[in-house]
């Protein structure tokens, strides 16, 4: 990784077939993510910003165009090989939560280590240690049933975490919570930014996200409308408005 | 080893619903067993009896004896070879004379094969010693069968009718001496055992016979000319035949009965992987490859044999062994076609349980993968979203 980069991505396109309409998602998007920005992509429904997600946490891949994760090349790598990048380079973090619903707040957050065949005692103690950071430690057996909306994204966000990942990838995680669990989140998130170097990127069109973006990427029907760097008053003076 | 360890913990968090498939599974795992089980016994009950009562440790039949052709019984005797005559001699073969004959109980008549043999014969297993042990002048040996289809009792006595060797009718009174209780239907219904000397005399066929039994123990009969030897495998094809043919019908049954367990673990595996599409999306999002969820799925499947096993055996086992100890009465008794006796004893061997418990996680893990095919074309951004399948 050159300077830092950690996520870059050049005249990215990504089409879509649907029926007979081809949909363009992404434009020729070309962006530049270092390490430990905490950085958002920014516009409507449809802009283009769950594509882009997507593609930089390889689970899709380009129409044309390029991206490199990590000093991999997305379009060219293999099932194995991309499944081994997520499994260790990168955490994701959803909407609706995704967890794994047989398994207990503990059982989740160990998932990527027991993937990552870490030994048992290692796998306790970084789970404790995970969940203590987003303050969950005393809800390790509860099933994400017994977890409110909040702790459960709370539990997804020490699960993408747990393994210490160079980037983190965040679909609009704050969507299905009130204002208050949405703020807890973020700090959290702002936190394990800090304390960790952890890379985070959003995709959202919350405004209560945005004020704790130090950088906000514009996307409008699938390009890029803006890329600007927050001054750190100014992300201040938004969370205090 | 991870995805073993992830697909227990996925089927322990499901709970009841593993409970029920395992418990739907159990049953089929133990109704195969037991019929099979069942069909093993009744073939080895069946072929022991045989070998016990009949075959021995195989025939020499006279060369123009066919079992299957009443009318060769006519020509079918000649005088007992040398080498037979010493096997008999050493108490390792008992030659049987086989006439056809009439008998008129209650005035009735009734056409039978009457057979002489040595009373002090012990190659088979039939009681005939009870035709040594009278002072009667022609004291005769029938089976429970005969008896019952005939009305005869120990010490009727009843008129016997054959053609010597020369064609020509003759009768005398004989005597029932004993009924012997035997499974074995081939040595009892419509035969009249005798004495094998006094039928010589009476079909004026002195030193002939027409059947040589040789003792189980004989390993290498000898050659004889104008004599073929059969052998157990070819006197208990028919019987074995029949126990298939049996086995048949059993079979079906029990592979409808497979089929619906298999059929709920297809369905549930169906539900899961529709159910589970946001899951499969975020196990490939946390690192997992596509065949790995395919292999996790169709473990999961699997495992339901697995434990169905254990299931099957906790109540299967005390069941079998019983069954196997005690044996059970079968309805039917003669209807089967062959010899049972009042119980059946199934047998319940190791490699059948093994072969079985195979057979079940093979199947269950083929019905289990089947609808996990579908994993392989889902896209993971699809699943997160909750589309495909």
């Amino acid at each position: 990784m050159e300077n830092g980069v950690v996520v870059c991505t050049d005249k990215l396109v990504r089409k879509f077939h649907v029926g007979r309409t081809e949909l363009v998602a992404l434009k020729e998007v070309s962006l530049e993510f270092r390490r430990g920005e905490f950085a958002g992509l920014v516009g409507p429904s449809g802009s283009g910003k769950t594509t882009l997600l997507n593609i930089i946490g390889t689970l899709d891949t380009p129409t044309s165009g390029s991206a490199t994760v990590l000093g991999e090349r997305v379009e060219s790598l293999s099932p194995v090989r991309a499944a081994s990048l997520r499994s260790r380079h990168i955490g994701f973090i959803f909407q609706t939560f995704n967890l794994l619903p047989v398994y207990t707040a503990y059982e989740n957050v160990e998932f990527p280590l027991l993937l990552l065949g870490l030994s048992s005692a290692e796998r306790r103690r970084k789970v404790t240690d995970a969940l203590e950071w987003v303050g969950l430690a005393d809800r390790a057996k509860s099933r994400p049933t017994q977890l409110s909306g909040g702790e459960s994204q709370r539990v997804a966000i020490a699960r993408a975490v747990v393994k210490r990942p160079e980037l983190v990838l965040a679909d609009e995680p704050t969507a299905n919570l009130d204002a208050e669990n949405s703020h807890k989140i973020l700090q959290t998130m702002v936190g394990l930014n800090r304390d960790l170097g952890t890379t985070f990127i959003f995709s959202t069109h919350d405004e209560k996200v945005i004020r704790y973006l130090r950088r906000k990427v514009s996307l409008v029907d699938g390009r890029v409308a803006e890329d600007r760097t927050l001054e750190p008053g100014e992300v201040r003076s938004q969370k205090l408005e | 080893m991870t995805i073993l360890k992830l697909a227990i913990r996925n089927l322990r968090g499901a709970g009841i619903r593993t409970w029920l498939n395992a418990v739907a599974l159990s049953f089929a795992f133990v109704a195969i067993i037991f019929g099979q089980g069942m069909m093993q016994g009744m073939n080895k009950q069946a072929e022991d009896a045989s070998v016990a009562f009949e075959f021995g440790g195989g025939q020499y039949w006279q060369k123009d004896y066919d079992a299957y052709d009443p009318l060769t019984l006519e020509d079918a005797h000649a005088p007992t070879p040398s080498a037979l005559e010493s096997l008999a001699r050493a108490g390792k073969a008992a030659p049987i004379l086989v006439v056809a004959g009439s008998i008129y109980p209650h005035g009735r008549i009734k056409p039978v094969l009457l057979k002489g043999i040595d009373p002090a014969q012990k190659v088979v297993a039939l009681p005939t010693a009870a035709l040594a042990d009278t002072a009667e002048e022609l004291p005769l040996l029938i089976g429970n069968r005969t008896a019952a289809t005939t009305g005869l009792e120990v010490g009727d006595q009843v008129t016997v009718q054959w053609r010597d060797a020369d064609g020509a009718f003759d009768a005398r009174d004989g005597r029932v001496v004993e009924i012997m209780q035997t499974s074995v239907s081939t040595i009892d219904v419509g035969q009249v055992w005798m004495p094998l000397a006094r039928l010589r005399e009476l079909a004026g066929m002195e030193g002939e016979a027409t059947i040589v039994t040789v003792a189980k123990d004989e390993r290498k009969p000898p050659a004889v000319e104008g004599w073929s030897f059969r052998g157990p495998e070819f006197l208990l094809s028919d019987l074995r035949q029949m126990v298939k043919t049996k086995t048949v019908g059993q079979v079906i049954m029990f592979t409808v009965l497979f089929l619906l367990a298999m059929l709920a673990i297809f369905d549930t595996q169906v539900l899961s992987v529709f159910r589970r599409r946001r899951e499969i999306g975020m196990l490939i999002a946390l690192g997992m490859t596509r065949v790995q969820v395919i292999v996790m799925f169709t473990l999961e499947g699997a495992l339901h044999s697995i434990l169905a096993a254990v299931l099957g055996m906790a109540y299967g086992a005390p069941l079998f062994y019983s069954l196997q100890r005690n044996g059970f009465a079968v309805p039917g008794g003669d209807s089967w076609g062959f010899s049972l006796g009042d119980k059946l004893y199934p047998t319940f061997t190791a490699g059948l349980i093994l072969s079985t418990t195979v057979l079940v996680f093979l199947v269950t893990a083929f019905v289990a993968w089947l609808p996990t095919r579908k994993i392989a074309k889902l896209k993971p951004t699809d699943a997160l979203a909750g589309r495909g399948t």
